[in-house]
């Protein structure tokens, strides 16, 4: 079964553009990015699209679909009703390199000030030992595919340029959860998510997890937890105490504070 | 955004010479897969002065796409398994055609190589007792895959990709090479553009790696993403290397077959290294009835015993789902040509029946989400549609076995893209393995390479002229006018090569496919592109087709010449192994003319006696020389 799509996409580069009507031809099963590949074979074989694995595991094909952060490839036709017309622009939060390709160097700037994993030593013989269970944790935030759609919903970046430069971030805030959860790490990160990060700018309103395709608990799994365990380090007045006359903190154990 | 020109988009810059952006390393690495971040990893560890060239995001490569794991004996599981055993398994999987050498370096490194990701951060799935967990895949005498539920390779991309930024490596991203520059028959740097702005590159190194992966976009149905246009193969040819083993391409016998939109995506061999099984539309088990006598010894013939294995494998032989995925790739096009195929022309895998639903979400999280998102199915209540898809290609750049180097100095393939390693068929899991031990060998001796120029004072000089035709080259398309559209083109190869050179082939259909690439390449020839350089994929996809038709004919012409059926490579016309062709491979460079590939055949390397007497019958227990190999 096949019917003419309408579709309305974004054309442009940095200095402006506008949104585009065309009419394509869409068979049964199909996503956009089925529909907006047949428009560049067929009617416009410029039309910029950043995409690769077309199975929702890359996480390239990140645009706004009538107004939603989504993945282009696993947004499915049926979805929509048949007559509708289906609105396809840049995300909004990077500057636009050209039609759906926008500039995310943002998230590879900031990845570079990230902290890594530090682990200690391996067993006697050669290997290392952790259970399921506590891999698990972090386990949910490797799922991450960076698509950046988190980012890209962001408010706190997403209306906001300043922002960027004090703000990582939730694809990097469940990158200081995953780190901070692992079983052998021996880093202490907490004072670096909050102050070189921003974890605090965050008022946990769940948009990232909420257009997160990987359905991973950005919020709730990894951003308030972290806040938590600042929090702990922080503020706690036991711990405040304890630091101030020596008292070793077992939270600490293993860990530097770098 | 800078001053671009009008038409063409080009960026200029006051400081670069003619719009031209220049860059001197010691260690080039085209690729951002798993081959070419280990290699840029261990390259930049040995002190080179490293960079990586990638056409997409860094982190976004084909290696992302790997689900099943990385195959290393670890003896995790089973303490009987050791390097010997994975040998023997890579060598039988590949029918005896691969590079031994290649396959021995292999099974006794890729432990470390996995034991090095946990350093780095990677979380991999665990053993009761808290070690790596290792599953059960098609051709692995033991459950020998490392992995993250189905998710491996975007564990082992994150995981280098992290360790490359760590180490501050220079990362090229959305940058396409299209030459490799030479002075004097040495590796003098290497030219591409960037995709975004459509400016020109020019890299100055010594040492160039190719880590581009494989070739499947050449084909209709497959599980391959855009990149996987041979760009590397046809670099290496038109630097003058060779390729071998190019008749060998695997169809991987499980893609989803339905919705149209994703046909060829990949389901994995998971499914059945967990206890999938495939029936065809009367409820039948058949692989039962397509055991060859390659491996009738060591495979269940009862669905008892095969039934039995998953939990004893001392007492019980493998089902016969779990043979290497050439076998199990023929034996679902037969049963789909003799009419008992699913609804959309596929074979039903049947998962659900077997597990519970609990298990299978655990273990198989994407394609529990793969299909329910696009196709509507639940697979822990239903069977699943697929049929084959092209993959991989075990063909590929011919490299010397424990540097990677080509025949032309300076130039080092890993990964996909070099062949030798799998031989005629790949088993499942190697891959990911192959990729980190060869990207470190690569990585080491182009770093090694580098030294020994610049205490030479021989480092070659970037030839301006090359410069030049390179250039031109790649603006050719929009010279021309009223030309073809660079993805009719594509299009009309992708049925060439899937309905002429894909699972079973017969002399007339490659000789078909051959005259018909000739039409193709002149079509090619005056194909025109719209729009400027900015982010054109038009043009992009121009200039990638040029490398699909020439490793397109390499395919071709092998698959043509070898005259017998092994492992991804099935003749109807010539059933069978034969053990002539099994001592030869053949071997493909670029004519005289540089438009097409001359053949020629070329003897095995010889396996040394120590490693054939694991090959002799009775296949003995597994040696016991875990301490000989520390």
């Amino acid at each position: 079964m096949s019917y003419d799509l309408k579709m309305r996409v974004w054309r442009g580069d940095a200095d402006g553009g506008d949104l585009t009507d065309y009419t394509v031809e869409v068979s049964e099963g199909e996503v956009v990015l089925d529909a907006l590949h047949r428009l560049q074979a067929t009617q416009t074989g410029d039309l910029a699209i950043r995409w690769n694995c077309k199975a929702g595991k890359c996480g390239s094909c990140s645009a706004e679909i009538n107004g939603r952060p989504r993945l282009m490839c696993m947004t499915r036709l049926s979805d929509f009703d048949p007559a509708e017309t289906i609105t396809v622009t840049p995300m909004r939060t990077f500057p636009v390199i050209r039609d759906l390709v926008t500039d995310v160097s943002f998230n590879y700037e900031k990845a570079r000030e990230l902290p890594y994993a530090e682990l200690g030593p391996r067993d006697a013989d050669g290997k290392r030992r952790m259970m399921q269970v506590d891999v698990e944790r972090g386990q949910e935030f490797r799922k991450c595919i960076e698509c950046y759609l988190c980012q890209d919903v962001c408010h706190v970046v997403r209306d906001h340029e300043d922002n960027k430069q004090h703000f990582a971030g939730p694809r990097f805030f469940i990158r200081y959860a995953e780190l901070d959860m692992h079983p052998l790490d021996t880093h202490d990160r907490r004072q670096l998510a909050q102050d070189a990060a921003g974890l605090g700018m965050c008022n946990i309103t769940k948009c990232c997890t909420e257009v997160c395709p990987e359905g991973i608990h950005i919020t709730d799994n990894g951003i308030i937890p972290m806040k938590e365990r600042v929090v702990d380090r922080k503020y706690d007045p036991l711990v405040w105490l304890g630091n101030k006359i020596g008292l070793r903190n077992k939270d600490n154990d293993g860990r530097t504070e770098v | 955004m800078g001053d671009r020109h009008p038409m063409t988009g080009n960026e200029m810059s006051p400081e670069a010479r003619g719009g031209m952006e220049r860059h001197a390393y010691d260690v080039v690495v085209i690729g951002a897969g798993g081959a070419g971040l280990r290699a840029a990893i261990a390259a930049h560890e040995a002190g080179a002065r490293t960079a990586v060239v990638c056409k997409s995001l860094l982190g976004k490569a084909h290696t992302v796409m790997a689900e099943g794991g990385a195959a290393a004996a670890l003896g995790n599981r089973w303490p009987e398994d050791n390097w010997q055993v994975h040998f023997r398994d890579t060598m039988r999987g590949g029918k005896m055609l691969n590079n031994w050498r290649m396959a021995q370096l292999h099974a006794q490194e890729a432990p470390e190589r996995v034991l090095e990701l946990e350093d780095w951060g990677a979380l991999f799935d665990r053993t009761e007792d808290g070690l790596i967990s290792q599953r059960d895949f098609g051709g692995h005498k033991y459950a020998r895959l490392a992995h993250v539920g189905d998710r491996t390779g975007l564990e082992l991309i994150r995981t280098l990709q992290q360790r490359t930024v760590q180490l501050g490596v220079d990362v090229f991203m959305e940058c396409t090479v299209t030459e490799v520059l030479k002075q004097g028959g040495k590796v003098a740097g290497a030219f591409g553009y960037w995709r975004e702005t459509g400016r020109f590159i020019t890299f100055e190194a010594p040492s160039v790696i190719l880590a581009t992966g494989g070739i499947g976009k050449s084909y209709k149905v497959t599980s391959n993403s855009w990149e996987y246009t041979g760009d590397g193969h046809a670099l290496a040819l038109r630097a003058g290397a060779s390729l071998i083993n190019m008749e060998f391409v695997q169809f991987h016998p499980t893609g989803m077959v339905w919705p149209p939109s994703v046909k060829g995506l990949l389901v994995t061999e998971s499914v059945r290294g967990d206890g999938g099984i495939l029936r065809n539309s009367e409820g039948k088990r058949f692989m039962f009835d397509y055991i060859p006598d390659f491996f009738r010894a060591e495979t269940a013939d009862t669905e008892e015993e095969a039934d039995a294995w998953y939990e004893d494998k001392k007492n019980n032989r493998r089902p016969p789902e779990l043979l290497p995925r050439d076998e199990v790739a023929r034996a679902i096009n037969s049963e789909i040509k003799a009419g008992r195929g699913s609804p959309h022309g596929g074979i039903f895998l049947d998962i659900a029946s077997r597990r519970d639903a609990d298990y299978i979400r655990k273990r198989l999280p994407s394609m529990y989400h793969q299909f329910k998102e696009l196709a509507d199915v639940d697979i822990t209540a239903e069977p699943m549609e697929i049929g084959p898809t092209c993959h991989y290609v075990m063909g590929g750049v011919e490299v010397d076995p424990d540097t990677q180097q080509s025949a032309v100095t300076g130039l080092y393939a890993a990964g996909e893209v070099s062949g030798g390693m799998h031989g005629s068929n790949r088993l499942g899991g190697n891959s990911l393995s192959d990729l980190l031990v060869f990207g470190k060998r690569a990585g080491e001796a182009a770093a090694a390479h580098a030294t020994t120029l610049d205490q030479r004072g021989e480092r070659p000089a970037v030839d301006e002229a090359d410069v030049k035709a390179a250039q031109a080259d790649a603006l050719a398309p929009f010279e021309v006018e009223g030309g073809e559209n660079p993805y009719t083109i594509q299009h009309d190869l992708q049925q060439s090569m899937n309905d002429l050179v894909g699972i079973i082939r017969t002399a007339s259909e490659l000789d078909a496919s051959l005259a018909e690439l000739e039409q193709l390449k002149q079509r090619a020839a005056g194909m025109v592109v719209e729009g400027h350089r900015q982010y054109n994929p038009g043009w992009h996809l121009a200039l990638d087709l040029r490398n699909m038709l020439l490793v397109s004919e390499c395919i071709a012409k092998a698959a043509l010449a070898r005259q017998e059926s092994r492992g991804g490579h099935t003749r109807d016309d010539f059933p069978g192994l034969d053990p002539e062709w099994g001592a030869k491979n053949l071997v493909l460079s670029l004519d005289a003319t540089g438009a097409g590939v001359d053949i020629a055949e070329k003897p095995l390397p010889t396996m040394p006696d120590d490693l054939k007497q694991l090959f002799e019958p009775p296949p003995a227990e597994p040696v016991e020389a875990k301490e000989a190999d520390k």
